[in-house]
């Protein structure tokens, strides 16, 4: 079959994404293609319809839509798709790095950091009361309960995890409550080679 | 000057003259001079010798795992309920308030990302990676400078391609089409009888064989005791509108379409006369129950020729088969399944209808080296007793796939365009809003 490596040149940032990600080449072209099919227009860039379209099955479309976008913009390109998609590659357990190599994206660390801000709408680092109670659940659960259980669910979770009672969840907070979760697991996606 | 024109009128003269002996006659009447045999035997050493070299050149350098035919993730298959109990195990279930946790979030979110990255469906939809390199540089996702030898071989194909087959067999294709028309509108003043169905057939067969010499087209037809009868339905996998061009050149059907404007729509007036197709206003497309209905009344009338019907309703690259609509399967007629599958060795058939218009589309298939292809014609089927729609669909999809060595797939070619309906979030919404408010009686939903 024809080089990858060399048809890597095609793919933006190539070099620095396989590195970045840790990908294989294999990998970053078919996601390449992927963007390129899931980019109608031939644009270059990916806008949240492009996106929506593929996730209007999921309760949590929107706000997994939103994870990609940075804030206040409306694109979001090749190389910061690939980054996104980075958190959710299968961690590796025996990996050694020296102290001045930056966390990667598939850490666990990392990878509850993005359902946080899944959470975190307003990227002020806590999760209240109102955003969990209106734009969490309310789209989780869509017009399947009632406006007093979704109050009660609400309030629940949070004094379940609130553990210095600011009546909000910071990440500390999110993250010892999930300490028993298999994070890498259940937040990862199987990459074939 | 004048003897420049005169010369060039008779090059003309001599290129027409040609054209009729060598092309046309035979294929008005159906046999071959054998010089397209000649013609594939030299290209077929020609690409083989061409991919030697390419894999000489790449032997050294590592070759990418990754299979054309695999999707690019494996997604996990645990149902919602398994997946977010196996989340919640971690804490006891709350007697009152619900059953909520942060961590439901990972289940959906995962399956968010499986969705975006899932390409399973969209390989489809993009046309084949070949192992071997045809000369084109349009099947080959990258072309390199290998050897001296090897682009002039390449720059000798494109000349070739563009200078002396394109011309060619856009003559051809404008005479075919021509005598299409005057052909069957001159068959329609006949009086109805056996002899004007038999010259329809003729002016119809004679047409789509010259268009396949158009297209240096070598198809060979499997089975043929099968071919599809009067008051059947022929059924087919559809990779490109040449598909109606292959199955023509092996007898007569009747066409399902909509009424288009311009060029299409002369030749679709013109071919109602000497027989009757099947042509619906977009309007009426809308309307199932009409739809249904002009076939069936088709289909009963045992003098109508059979139908011709692509049931996937799009174009898909010929490495699989996508979801079968089940309107055709619902009439109660004879099914007569047929499997096309075109040799991508020679020319990528498949027609991606968002990349490319129908011109371009037809000016690409003009520069290909050649179409060959291979047509089985399976037994007829029958809706059985009992059978639904659906299920009678999936069988015939089924037989047609395995016998044109393509894969079997569940997927609807819809997706390629349409926005999937909003039903199926509510239904996921409604399923998750069980787990987490829930019955007092049970602890499992449906």
């Amino acid at each position: 079959m024809g080089s990858s490596r060399s048809s890597l040149r095609r793919v933006p940032d190539g070099q620095q994404l396989l590195q970045e990600t840790g990908f294989s080449a294999a990998v970053l072209l078919r996601l390449h293609q992927r963007f390129q099919f899931l980019d109608k227009d031939s644009r270059g860039h990916l806008r949240s319809e492009d996106l929506e379209a593929e996730l209007s099955e999921n309760p949590m479309g929107d706000r997994i839509v939103g994870a990609f976008f940075q804030p206040g913009q409306e694109t979001v390109d090749f190389p910061s798709f690939v980054r996104v998609l980075a958190h959710f590659r299968p961690t590796e357990k025996n990996r050694t790095r020296g102290g001045e190599q930056p966390e990667p994206a598939n850490s666990r660390n990392r990878k509850l950091k993005f359902a946080f801000q899944l959470y975190d709408r307003d990227r002020d680092g806590k999760i209240s009361r109102t955003e969990l109670l209106q734009q969490v659940l309310r789209e989780m659960l869509g017009l399947q309960v009632t406006e007093e259980q979704l109050q009660s669910i609400a309030e629940r979770a949070i004094q379940e995890a609130d553990l210095d009672r600011d009546h909000a969840i910071c990440f500390d907070e999110f993250r010892k409550s999930l300490e028993k979760v298999n994070i890498d697991h259940k937040m990862s996606v199987r990459f074939l080679e | 000057m004048e003897n420049f024109w005169a010369g060039v009128l008779w090059a003309t003269e001599i290129w027409l003259y040609l054209i009729v002996c060598l092309i046309m006659i035979p294929a008005m009447f159906g046999f071959s001079l054998g010089i397209s045999e000649t013609y594939m035997n030299i290209l077929v050493q020609t690409l083989e010798w061409a991919t030697l070299n390419i894999q000489k050149a790449n032997a050294e350098e590592e070759s990418a795992k990754a299979s054309a035919s695999n999707g690019l993730i494996q997604r996990e298959h645990g149902s919602m309920e398994k997946e977010l109990g196996e989340l919640r195990r971690s804490r006891p279930k709350p007697p009152v308030g619900g059953d909520f946790t942060l961590s439901d979030c990972f289940y959906f979110t995962r399956r968010g990302i499986e969705s975006i990255v899932d390409d399973e469906v969209t390989q489809r939809f993009t046309s084949e990676e070949l192992v071997s390199w045809n000369l084109l540089t349009r099947t080959h996702n990258d072309f390199q400078y290998i050897s001296l030898k090897l682009t002039l071989v390449y720059g000798l194909g494109i000349f070739v391609r563009y200078c002396i087959l394109a011309p060619l067999r856009i003559t051809l294709a404008g005479i075919g089409l021509t005598w299409l028309v005057i052909g069957t509108s001159a068959v329609g003043f006949l009086p109805n009888c056996r002899v004007k169905f038999w010259l329809s057939e003729w002016v119809h067969v004679m047409c789509y064989r010259i268009c396949a010499r158009g297209l240096s087209a070598t198809i060979r037809y499997h089975n043929k005791e099968n071919r599809p009868k009067k008051g059947g339905i022929c059924v087919a996998n559809h990779t490109s509108p040449i598909d109606i061009v292959i199955l023509c050149n092996d007898g007569c059907y009747a066409m399902v379409g909509q009424v288009h404007g311009g060029l299409m729509g002369i030749v679709q007036r013109a071919m109602v006369r000497s027989c009757p197709h099947v042509w619906f206003e977009r309007s009426e497309m809308k309307d199932r129950h009409l739809v249904t209905k002009r076939l069936t009344d088709h289909v009963n009338d045992k003098t109508k020729l059979p139908i011709l019907i692509f049931p996937e309703g799009t174009c898909v690259n010929n490495t699989s088969v996508m979801m079968f609509k089940k309107g055709s399967f619902e009439i109660g007629a004879t099914i007569y399944p047929v499997a096309i599958k075109y040799d991508p060795k020679f020319g990528d058939a498949f027609w991606n209808s968002s990349k490319y218009s129908m011109v371009s589309y037809l000016l690409r298939m003009m520069t290909s080296w050649a179409l060959v292809c291979n047509v089985w014609y399976l037994p007829a089927m029958h809706q059985q007793e009992g059978e639904d729609a659906v299920h009678f669909a999936n069988r015939v999809k089924s037989a047609i796939a395995h016998q044109g060595g393509l894969v079997d797939l569940q997927w609807d070619g819809g997706l390629k365009r349409a926005k999937v309906k909003d039903t199926f979030k509510e239904q996921q919404q409604k399923k998750y809003s069980s787990m987490v408010v829930g019955d007092d009686s049970s602890s499992n939903s449906d």
